[in-house]
């Protein structure tokens, strides 16, 4: 198994460490050749629109496109989550690339600015009874799944904020934020 | 459900990380920005280098400004406030925008106090030259840090220096044993627990970017590869002879900051870069760097 985390922009080092936690070394993924060579890969947190234009400049939205979900295992975290969705609302003006892979609608920046970033523990069935810290940065939120998307979690007013469709597995919180390795051990199995 | 936490401050800047912070002057400004692959945008009136140039007392910018380009991007944006200057804070807070910088750029407005940003909702980053700065900041209450260089000129000399001090100073709290940390408190000026804490990761608590006098792409790639977590650039895009050009290579030198060749091919061709100041030519008392203590 041959982690990668993508390391254009975002937290990539916090997701680096909890999989050191366990026992992965992954590796950093920055252009195509870095791509190949892994057969999993993290979408970290940090901001859609720089992410999605280095995406596209170095070539990586195609070879992404056509292994997500088979080949490839698939983990998006807030901005990763955007990337991921096949429908992305309040773009930046004149819209954004991503990758259009996972069948979800994804609101971005949906509970409004940094004063409204939020923790709460989510309870997140597939992981056993133990709730999970949810920290919630300028998060989006996934307003709606396609029929072969499972809802994984849900905030208490019925917002989804993880989902899952085969390979492919998005979070609107940072796990990577916490010390509660979970969600990482998931995905490791998907 | 908890809002403004601890974590939610310091989190926002760990997204931010590997990328660029670019000042703007304009909502243009920060549509490029956007369009560029910033991360997030400074709004100020006049850049470091004018504030410079046309001296006077530089303030917080008009919160029309502010909300202006606040509405035209959808990346976070931060807004300055002069040193100890709270009620500048207070008002900033109030836009809903996502940062603060208590900025030296700016001319204090207190000579002896910080602003307390433990009192406040929106996370601050705050300047500084050295390990006992970076710590004073962080027990006031800062969520991430900048190395304060030396804005408006262009020169990185002050930014790597800046930087390689706080490295410096973080090795030689590694290489101290338990006993001579407190004495180190003492001469850094600085919370023991605070210096107990570095000594034991080997790092600052929180992300710290470079900032001041960044104006090419070698220049954000030499600050990455000496260690800091992204850039802010200033004067140095809007003030050059392409800024979409030099703003879009800026951001892919920090992203491939190891990558000689992806930088070579960035920094062909983008015009002229801003006019440089060399430090020792500027006046003792006009030092931004000093400003905050």
């Amino acid at each position: 198994m041959n982690v990668g985390i993508l390391a254009l922009q975002g937290d990539v080092r916090e997701h680096s460490e909890i999989l050191r936690r366990i026992g992965v070394r992954p590796v950093e993924v920055r252009l195509p050749k870095h791509l190949a060579a892994v057969d999993r890969l993290i979408i970290p947190g940090g901001e859609s629109t720089a992410i999605g234009r280095l995406l596209t400049l170095y070539d990586l939205i195609a070879p992404l496109r056509a292994r997500a979900g088979r080949d490839l295992a698939i983990w998006g975290t807030c901005a990763g989550a955007i990337l991921l969705a096949r429908t992305v609302l309040d773009m930046k003006q004149g819209g954004q690339p991503g990758l259009e892979v996972m069948d979800i609608t994804v609101r971005r920046n949906a509970y409004g600015s940094q004063l409204d970033s939020f923790e709460l523990p989510l309870n997140m069935p597939v992981l056993g009874d133990e709730p999970l810290p949810g920290v919630f940065i300028r998060a989006p939120q996934i307003e709606s799944v396609g029929p072969t998307v499972r809802v994984l979690a849900r905030l208490p007013s019925g917002a989804v904020v993880a989902a899952q469709q085969g390979r492919m597995m998005a979070t609107t919180f940072h796990p990577e934020l916490t010390s509660d390795d979970r969600v990482h051990r998931y995905f490791l199995e998907l | 459900m908890e809002k403004s936490t601890w974590t939610t401050k310091v989190g926002l800047a760990q997204m931010l990380k590997g990328g660029v912070i670019m000042d703007v002057v304009t909502v243009e400004q920060a549509r490029i920005a956007e369009e560029a692959g910033a991360v997030a945008v400074m709004a100020l009136e006049r850049v470091p280098a004018d504030i410079r140039a046309q001296g006077g007392v530089a303030r917080m910018s008009d919160p029309e400004l502010i909300a202006a380009i606040k509405a035209a991007v959808t990346i976070p944006v931060m807004a300055k406030a002069r040193i100890g200057h709270f009620v500048e804070a207070q008002v900033i807070e109030v836009l809903g925008i996502d940062y603060i910088d208590e900025s030296e750029v700016l001319t204090p407005a207190d000579e002896e106090y910080h602003i307390n940003k433990h009192k406040f909702t929106i996370p601050f980053v705050c300047g500084c030259r050295n390990l006992g700065e970076a710590l004073r900041r962080l027990a006031e209450g800062a969520a991430m840090l900048r190395t304060k260089g030396e804005a408006g000129t262009g020169n990185v000399v002050e930014a790597v220096r800046h930087f390689r001090t706080v490295q410096g100073d973080i090795r030689r709290l590694q290489s101290m044993d338990e006993d001579e940390l407190f004495t180190a408190a003492k001469n850094l000026q600085a919370p023991y627990e605070l210096v107990k804490q570095v000594a034991a990761s080997g790092r600052l608590p929180v992300v710290n970017f470079a900032a001041g006098g960044i104006a090419t792409p070698a220049d954000a790639a030499l600050m990455m590869q000496l260690g800091v977590d992204g850039v802010f650039v200033g004067s140095g895009i809007f003030k050059s002879g392409n800024p979409m050009q030099r703003a879009r290579a800026i951001v892919e030198a920090t992203t491939h900051y190891r990558d000689a060749e992806i930088i070579a091919r960035v920094s062909k061709g983008l015009g002229e870069a801003m006019v440089g100041i060399n430090i020792d030519q500027i006046p003792a008392e006009q030092l931004m760097a000093k400003r905050g203590w």
